[in-house]
């Protein structure tokens, strides 16, 4: 195990990003911010509870999962595209580390990445309403998956663009819509039946519900079913990744 | 340092470098290497020579793990590339052929973080050692896309010694340098080869080879179609020139002296008399005695070794 070498890529993918740290802390606590004045403030008002949970409290779990999931694919898909897209990749290629050890590198930093700014804006939402965490470790636990997961999938992401359109294409149109249909902002309850079994399909629904227990106590579904899906998607991408290493797809000709 | 010392085997004997049966079809069905058998040495210096798109890269590309074999076997100090990749990937260093690097990386940075890659400790004095034999001390704290190509390629063979290999591929790595660096570049060639580096180098500039390499390989479509020692390619291939200055200009060849193989150069100053070093005759006391029973006289004369580039043409031109 080259432990080193996964140590020296996740360290570079973290100098990447405390170079311009203002940048990527300023624009998602900006965001963030304005959802809660937007959502929590405005419309949260004319919202009555949820499951006893006060609207502007209930989306707090919701937002950071959002900007989890964004970050963790912007980030790990951009790490691994970079290097393919500028050429240095070969260096990589090269170099005695196993496809795993690269992806613990890249996906590492991206997850940590995301993590910091999932507690950043935890911090951020404190300012704006009250709340507490009925069970912190489970929290984190839950954050981290999360982060991993995504990362994961934007590692793959990464290596099948081949254009900056495709890298922008997927967050964009994928894992936005994903976070938002999967319950950011509202219980399942509130939708037509329907559309509660279409959010059945949604893998985000279960992070969001996970997560929201960690927080409230109280879920859409049972945390148990949550966890086991988040392994899922989390068995089904190390899969994926194993595949491309295995195949060179994308990566050796 | 004299070929022995620089022929001599390994700890365990095997070569440096040893490609058999290897072969490559991209996946667009283009052959780039039909069947590759090549052994280095531990300690020589290595050139391969071979026309644009003759498979000089792919098959570096190959040994170093960026791209997959087809088929074929390839071991490195006797570690195969595929079943003990570690092993075998930790004792190369590549300088590829393009220009890649990260444009806002330092150039310390990223000659450290290619040496962490390797596994290695992190050794700072060894880095200063690499930058400075480089001239690129002056440069460490530089952003690399402040840096000309010349030093960006300095930059790459710096990453490529950071973590100390015992086989270092060269891909052209003069290209776009100027003759002042191409000369520093050859001087730390031999200084590593002084040290035990194996190198393997490919390059258009047949000067490169002429002047450092131990032995030439040259590829032509996929083939390696020759394999020898420089002297003994220079010496079996070679054809010398015997150039007469001659007292009197001629207008033409004297009939006397058309059954050899004469050219008048220099305005008819000169006659230029072509032989192969190997032959039984070589024709020269013949010429001498034509020359002086037709009454032609000359002032001067030398002899001069055709180049390692003539016969490179002449090798390519033939196999095509
Ligand atoms: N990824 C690829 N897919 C398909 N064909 C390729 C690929 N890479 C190289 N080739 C082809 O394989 C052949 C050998 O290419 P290679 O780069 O090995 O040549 P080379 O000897 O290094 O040439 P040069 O002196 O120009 O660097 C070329 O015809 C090239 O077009
Ligand atoms: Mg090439």
């Amino acid at each position: 195990m080259n432990l080193r070498g996964v140590r020296t890529l996740y360290a570079f993918e973290m100098a990447r990003w405390f170079r311009t740290l203002a940048q990527s802390i300023i624009s998602p606590v900006v965001t963030t911010s304005l959802y809660f004045v937007v959502f929590g403030a405005a419309i949260g008002a004319r919202i009555q509870e949820i499951d006893g949970v006060a609207y502007g409290a209930f989306i707090v779990p919701g937002l950071i999962m959002l900007m989890v999931l964004t970050q963790s694919t912007q980030n790990a898909s951009f790490g691994i595209f970079f290097p393919r897209f500028s050429g240095t990749v070969y260096e990589i290629l090269a170099a005695p580390v196993s496809a795993f050890e690269v992806v613990m590198g890249f996906v590492g930093a991206a997850a940590t990445k995301a993590i910091i700014l999932g507690l950043i804006i935890l911090a951020t939402a404190t300012l704006f309403v009250e709340m507490q965490i009925a069970h912190p470790v489970f929290m984190l636990l839950f954050m981290a998956l999360t982060a991993i997961t995504f990362s994961l999938m934007g590692f793959i992401i990464g290596i099948w663009a081949d254009g900056f359109e495709k890298l922008s294409f997927v967050p964009m149109l994928i894992v936005m819509p994903l976070a938002f249909l999967g319950g950011t902002f509202y219980s399942i309850d509130m939708l037509p039946p329907a559309w509660q079994t279409v959010t059945l399909f949604n893998p985000v629904f279960y992070l969001i519900s996970a997560f929201r227990w960690s927080f409230f106590g109280t879920s859409d579904i049972g945390v148990g079913v949550s966890l086991a899906m988040i392994a899922l998607f989390l068995a089904v991408a190390l899969a994926v990744v194993a595949w491309i290493f295995r195949t060179g797809y994308r990566l050796r000709d | 340092m004299t070929p022995q010392a620089a022929e001599r085997p390994g700890e365990d004997g095997a070569p440096a470098l040893s490609v058999r049966g290897l072969h490559k079809t991209y996946e667009s069905g283009f052959q780039a290497l039909r069947t590759v058998d090549l052994e280095i040495r531990r300690g020589e210096i290595f050139a391969l020579l071979g026309p644009n798109g003759a498979g000089k890269t792919t098959l570096i590309s190959i040994i170093c793990g960026i791209v997959r074999p087809s088929g074929g076997q390839v071991e490195v100090n006797g570690h195969d590339i595929v079943r003990d990749w570690r092993r075998a990937r930790s004792l190369i260093g590549l300088v590829p052929q393009e220009l890649t690097t990260d444009s806002f990386e330092k150039v310390r940075d990223t000659v450290a973080f290619s040496r962490g890659l390797y596994g290695c400790r992190p050794d700072p004095a060894h880095i200063e050692h690499v930058l400075r034999a480089l001239s690129l001390w002056d440069k460490r704290d530089a952003q690399m896309r402040t840096l000309s190509g010349g030093m960006k390629r300095r930059v790459l063979i710096a990453k490529a010694l950071a973590h100390e290999p015992e086989l270092l591929f060269l891909d052209e790595p003069t290209a776009g340098v100027d003759v002042e660096l191409r000369r520093d570049m050859w001087a730390l060639v031999r200084e590593l080869r002084e040290q035990g580096v194996t190198i393997v180098l490919t390059t258009h500039y047949i000067e490169e080879a002429e002047e450092m390499a131990d032995r030439v390989g040259v590829i032509n479509h996929g083939q390696i179609i020759l394999v020898e020692r420089k002297d003994t390619l220079m010496q079996k291939l070679g054809r010398k020139r015997l150039a007469l200055q001659l007292q009197t200009p001629l207008l033409a060849i004297p009939d006397a002296l058309t059954h050899l193989e004469l050219e008048l150069a220099d305005d008819g100053h000169q006659l230029i008399y072509t032989f192969d070093t190997q032959a039984e005759r070589t024709g020269i006391t013949r010429l001498l005695q034509d020359l002086s029973s037709a009454g032609i006289r000359f002032s001067d004369m030398h002899t001069e070794q055709s180049t390692l580039e003539e016969i490179f043409v002449d090798l390519v031109r033939r196999e095509s």
